[in-house]
């Protein structure tokens, strides 16, 4: 497979860990990983590692641990000590009914921005995949807007739905939507989603393409004689061979509009969270952050870190036995 | 084979316009006043302010305390980037290279290790992060702002599944000539390395240069901001005004967006050869 990423590596490592089928061939892993031939040296290779290895311990590890820490603690907002309070910064943020509906929004964010980018991003890669003339044209452009941060992302989003000069706010209310984004949440959370999508569908068009562009020529011309039905071969063939890079895809945007839509969302709620749809690591960020609520937002951390595990686990365990690597 | 269709090419113009449209519309706004801004709305033609607006954007000194120019926060920004990218390379070869090289008994280990970063983004402990860099005293420094980046596994794997694909002969024979880890490292692996390591260096440098949360909280002292964070602090001033700077904030986001989008465009070839082939 030409397009291994970071995901099916992190596959390799969770089934070391005990997760998922190939956990039972330890020993075949452990030789295929290996080189012949090594150096071997008892100082060389620690010192090699010593400086990454020194900074995930500092700045991973580190402040990891006192997150869960800080979680069973009530922090004095003075900073005059703390007082243990075992599971109460949890009981009270997942019982909060604040924190709950930001974790549906989340939920129902994180499932529109994931579906809609990456089926409109397979659809671009499929059109641009068939065409001739324009191709490189049309990647160009497609992918140009790649690399454009989420608050740059954000901010050009505001101006597209404002209120005073924004041409789709006009554009909508000639058909009666009059759309107030930053007062009404509704409307802020379609202005998010749009932004959010808009942002993510170059890199999930990249990795389709290249993922079409893989696909042997032999195997295309053979389903062109066993079935005439474009749509169908698609279906059947197509896109069979591309469910490895749809299943990292899946991975990264679910990650990406879990965490990587912060900017958008800290600028476009413009500091004003309270009618206004957030996700959970905004929560996180303000509460921690402005509220000073350190346990609070500790345990918020903790509660969005078994999240990420549990999602990756899920996603090795059920999804990957139904993907097929070649 | 297949027959092109018209659709076909309608779907591809459509999705250029939607995503290209609002970058264009933005640099156009851009070269506008204000004022023109406001009472005529978003616009798609060139306006007649255009150096006016970036001189004022990049020269005039804004913030808080006023020592703030658009110049600085662009110098900071590619400090970041650069610093980030080299820091990665350098930091994630060298770990990578003690992984697929050597033989030692803590191997397993330190890959684990540092693999289980993969796991945790660093939005998920931005507090405790913040509160390990306050205790360092490392806020409001260039060390503050990039180092705590690093630590993630992202470039390791990258160099990791490279080094596995150089072909075994190549340590063989160079061990055969005599060299030892050191020079096989130098005269041997870094060169042969050099697509992939411009490959990451534009990933990385993108990455560095769009960072945002953790500018935003490791810098209060106005000298230390990058663009990104520049544009949280024009939107602040914005809420109240009358007529809102449109045109400053965006040039600013022009002047964000920019690099990135010039260099993905440009080395489009490498930079999708870094992202999608990782082990080639």
């Amino acid at each position: 497979m030409a397009y291994t990423t970071s995901q099916p590596q992190l596959g390799g490592f969770l089934s070391r860990l005990g997760f998922g089928k190939s956990a039972r061939k330890k020993n075949a892993v452990a030789t295929e990983e290996m080189k012949r031939v090594q150096f071997t040296s008892p100082v060389l290779p620690y010192l090699f590692l010593f400086p990454q290895l020194a900074v995930i311990f500092i700045f991973f590890y580190w402040p990891s641990v006192q997150a869960m820490n800080s979680s069973f603690y009530l922090e004095d907002p003075f900073g005059f000590g703390s007082t243990f309070v075992g599971l109460s910064n949890y009981t009270d943020v997942i019982f909060s009914s604040e924190y709950q509906s930001i974790a549906l929004f989340t939920a129902v964010f994180t499932v529109l921005v994931t579906f809609l980018s990456l089926s409109l991003g397979l659809l671009l890669a499929v059109k641009a995949d068939r065409v001739i003339r324009g191709a490189s044209t049309y990647k160009t452009l497609l992918i140009a807007v790649y690399a454009i941060a989420a608050p740059v992302s954000g901010l050009i989003g505001m101006m597209i739905f404002d209120q005073h000069v924004g041409p789709f706010v006009k554009m909508m209310s000639y058909f009666g939507w009059h759309m107030q984004v930053g007062l009404n949440y509704y409307d802020t959370a379609f202005a998010m989603t749009v932004v959010a999508v808009w942002k993510q569908i170059p890199y999930n068009f990249i990795f389709f393409l290249s993922g079409l562009q893989n696909v042997p020529v032999s195997v295309r011309e053979a389903a062109m004689i066993d079935c005439r039905s474009g749509l169908r071969r698609f279906w059947t063939v197509i896109l069979p061979l591309l469910a490895p890079t749809a299943f990292f895809l899946l991975t990264i945007n679910v990650t990406y509009a879990l965490f990587d839509t912060f900017g958008i969302i800290d600028v476009m709620v413009k500091d004003k969270p309270a009618n206004n749809p957030v996700t959970l690591v905004y929560k996180v960020y303000a509460d921690g952050f402005r509220g000073n609520d350190i346990g609070g937002s500790s345990a918020q951390s903790v509660i969005l870190m078994i999240v990420v595990f549990v999602l990756t686990i899920f996603q090795f365990r059920f999804i990957e036995r139904r993907v097929h690597y070649n | 084979m297949y027959r092109i269709r018209f659709t076909d090419h309608l779907i591809l113009i459509l999705g250029a316009l939607f995503l290209c449209m609002p970058v264009v519309v933005a640099f156009m706004t851009s070269t506008h006043t204000a004022a023109d801004i406001h009472s005529n709305g978003l616009s798609l033609a060139w306006g007649d302010n255009f150096i006016a607006t970036y001189e004022k954007v990049l020269t005039q000194k804004g913030g808080f305390t006023g020592d703030i120019t658009g110049a600085r926060m662009v110098m900071n920004s590619l400090i970041l980037g650069i610093g980030f990218a080299v820091g990665k390379i350098v930091l994630s070869m060298m770990a990578a290279y003690a992984i697929v090289y050597f033989r030692f008994p803590m191997a397993t280990l330190s890959f684990w290790v540092i693999f289980t970063t993969l796991l945790l983004p660093l939005e998920v402990r931005i507090m405790p992060s913040y509160q390990v860099m306050s205790d360092l005293g490392l806020l409001n420094s260039y060390t503050g702002l990039i180092v705590p980046l690093l630590a993630s596994a992202t470039g390791t794997f990258y160099f990791r599944q490279f080094f596995k694909s150089v072909p075994e002969e190549l340590l063989e024979a160079a061990r055969i000539d005599g060299a030892g880890p050191f020079k096989f490292f130098i005269d041997i692996l870094v060169p042969i390395s050099r697509t992939m390591i411009a490959a990451i260096f534009i990933i990385m440098f993108v990455y560095g240069w769009n960072q945002y949360l953790w500018p935003m909280m490791m810098t209060t002292d106005e000298s230390f901001f990058t663009l990104m964070r520049g544009i949280k602090s024009i939107l602040q001033v914005w809420v109240g005004s009358n007529i809102p700077d449109y045109n400053e904030a965006f040039a600013l986001a022009v002047l964000a967006m920019l690099p990135p989008v010039a260099i993905v465009v440009i080395f489009q070839s490498w930079f999708i050869k870094g992202l999608t082939e990782s082990d080639k």
